[in-house]
């Protein structure tokens, strides 16, 4: 079995159409007959452009009016005076082929556009390469898979997706993507999971390993992708889809419905995002709002600082999207597994404990401010919450609340507007916070309670170490213990309680938080009406008696036998 | 002819954009021409007007040279087509 990044979830069964990336090698030879060379030329460029016509007009019908522009574009540039004409005088003037002379004139342009210090303009040389490699192909004759075209259903296995691949592939013949890289915010991961078909990315060599032909299933939800699988692995995963299908349409049902107990108590449900790109499948899962924003993809996506101003426009888009609902933004929280280069910060031993999040902004204060002036200036767009990571004394706390302060004074100064009532909240990810969590919550407006770290914190185990993996349950009673002495200090001085680790998404886990009198969920946006329909059918009461039975029990596997035998199917497919 | 614009695209005359701009100077008979930074290209080739890489907030000259008799046109419907954003805004 071979494990991929789990870009989007779903079970794909079928044969691989494997779509190799034709290496052109492209050589220089000496010619006579310039005039031949410029027909092949011309030639392979109408082609090209009557190609290009098709891909304009399925992605105007598949992907609407913007992307579809982008194509007209791509068509401009097979028209354009200058590149045709350059090539042609490199015929003439050096007596060589026409492919030669191409790619030596667009590898002059790609040269322009990788210097630039732009980092989207540095992009743009990939849309030349998508259309510079058509015309290459065309004038050598090289055929390729046409992916809008297709003949049986497919599972493609690819070293990654180029946009007009996306824009042109008969969506409704392939069952999934399988590739060799990319992460879960590139391209090919964003496409699959606006078109809700499965895949797994970042496979490494997964077009060297597969042949054309191979039968292959896999498991979007978990990266799992198993070649030429036997028939009773067959069987399962036919199982598995059927299955899943099934839970996606009965979840529709939920989209539109509140978030609450059958005995009346109202729960939030919110998504977890890192980008903008995200919005669309939070809205589409019917979120009531971001219980999360990770802004370090901000920070990680550039080769510096992100200006006040980029950051602004940023989190006024998410605002603006999400209208009046709750957008809660947490601020940087870089280090531990999480590396910024340009922060130039020293190896450590220890990671995790070092030098991270709030301690690197209460050092750096000018950075952190630069990020408070943005959040506060888009606060005047919606409903803006703002959260520090990594609180482990209250000192840390009132220092950061104190340069939000000075942030504020600096925007007073310059005349700029922010919200006057913005609710100011920590994680609670560090057992030192849980433990103060009395002290703590007379400070601020909320909690959010992150399980990733807390249970790596609490019971000391490195969450990347897979030989102590067993160690690290979110049953852990000194977990749930923690958990619930959180909730209860936060009541009790009558603030809010959410939580965005992956615990809040877990099914097993939503109606022993609900009992302990959790506020709001917050979750991977796929996750959020699976938990809707969860919340739904189980009543507080019952769960607030569940809860208590889970806290009396002495040992993560009792907890878990004990759950197994509340719930005793076994469905794990939607989870991702 | 010569008007200065400023480009207000948030990701400066990117490939859309630019598209769009050369797909409208080729209604005219006019030469048209981009002037950025001392650069001056064709405005009909796409390649080489992102090759300019004019950022939001730059200003660049649209040039018309009158070979038809249409440049004021011209000139009038690009900048127009410049200062709107592209519908971008």
């Amino acid at each position: 079995m071979l494990k991929g990044t789990n870009a989007s979830p779903g079970i794909a069964i079928g044969k691989a159409l494997l779509v190799e990336n034709i290496e052109f090698h492209i050589e220089r030879f000496s010619i006579e007959d310039t005039e031949l060379e410029e027909k092949k030329l011309l030639a392979g460029i109408e082609k090209s452009r009557n190609e290009l016509r098709v891909v304009r007009d399925k992605a105007l019908i598949n992907l609407g009016e913007d992307k579809a522009k982008i194509f007209d574009a791509h068509l401009l540039i097979l028209e354009d005076p200058e590149l045709i004409d350059a090539t042609i005088n490199v015929i003439k003037d050096e007596k060589v082929n026409s492919e030669y002379a191409f790619s030596q004139v667009i590898d002059m342009f790609v040269q322009i556009f990788e210097t630039m210090d732009d980092e989207y303009m540095r992009e743009r040389s990939a849309d030349i390469k998508d259309v510079s490699d058509r015309v290459l192909r065309n004038i050598l004759g090289i055929k390729y898979v046409d992916l809008s075209y297709l003949e049986d259903t497919v599972i493609l296995v690819v070293h990654d997706l180029t946009p007009s691949d996306t824009a042109t592939m008969d969506k409704l013949k392939v069952a999934g993507f399988l590739t060799d890289i990319g992460g879960r915010t590139s391209h090919t991961t964003i496409m699959a999971r606006s078109l809700e078909i499965p895949a797994v990315v970042g496979l490494k060599d997964i077009t060297v390993k597969v042949c054309d032909g191979d039968f292959i299933v896999f498991n979007g939800a978990t990266g799992e992708v198993i070649i030429n699988p036997d028939d009773e692995t067959i069987e399962y995963y036919e199982k598995l889809k059927e299955e899943y299908l099934r839970q996606k349409n009965e979840l529709k049902l939920y989209i539109g419905r509140e978030t609450v107990t059958p005995d009346g108590k109202h729960i939030e449900l919110a998504g977890n995002i890192g980008t903008i790109n995200d919005i669309e499948g939070l809205l589409k899962n019917d979120s009531q709002g971001v219980g999360l924003y990770r802004t370090e993809f901000l920070y990680m996506e550039k080769d510096n600082y992100p200006t006040e101003e980029e950051q602004f426009e940023a989190y006024k888009k998410v605002v603006i999207a999400l209208g009046q609902k709750p957008v809660v933004i947490r601020t940087l929280d870089i280090g531990g597994d999480k590396e910024l280069p340009y922060l130039n910060l020293e190896k450590e031993m220890n990671p995790f404990l070092g030098y991270r999040a709030i301690r690197i902004c209460l050092d750096r204060k000018d950075m952190f401010k630069t990020q408070l002036r943005a959040l506060l200036r888009a606060s005047v767009y919606g409903n803006l919450k703002i959260m520090f990571p990594m609180i482990s004394s209250l000192h840390e706390l009132l220092e950061a609340k104190e340069l939000l302060e000075e942030a504020k004074r600096e925007l007073d100064t310059a005349q700029t507007l922010y919200s006057s009532n913005i609710e100011i909240g920590i994680m609670i990810e560090v057992p030192a916070a849980a433990i103060i969590s009395d002290i703590l919550a007379k400070h601020v407006d909320f909690f959010s309670i992150g399980t990733n770290d807390l249970i790596q914190y609490t019971c000391a185990v490195d969450r990347m170490n897979e030989k102590i993996n067993r160690l690290y349950n979110q049953f852990n009673p000194a977990v749930l213990r923690l958990i619930k002495l959180v909730i209860d200090n936060a009541h009790r001085e009558g603030k809010w309680v959410g939580m965005c680790g992956e615990a809040a998404g877990d099914k097993r886990m939503i109606p022993i938080l609900l009992g302990m009198g959790l506020d709001e969920f917050s979750m991977s946006p796929i996750s959020i009406l699976n938990a809707r329909k969860i919340i739904c059918s189980t009543k507080y009461e019952e769960a607030k008696i569940i809860a208590q039975k889970v806290l009396k029990l002495e040992t993560d596997g009792e907890i878990e036998k004990y759950l197994k035998e509340l719930y005793p199917s076994q469905e794990v497919v939607i989870k991702n | 002819m010569e008007k200065v614009v400023v480009i207000k695209n948030e990701k400066g005359f990117h490939i859309r954009p630019v598209g769009e701009f050369v797909k409208k100077a080729n209604e005219f008979k006019s030469k048209v021409y981009i002037e950025c930074k001392g650069r001056r290209v064709n405005a009909r080739s796409v390649m080489a007007l992102m090759s300019l890489g004019v950022k939001k907030d730059s200003e660049i000259s649209i040039i018309v040279e009158d070979e038809g008799t249409d440049a004021a046109d011209a000139l009038k419907v690009l900048s127009e087509l410049i200062e709107s954003g592209f519908g971008e805004l």
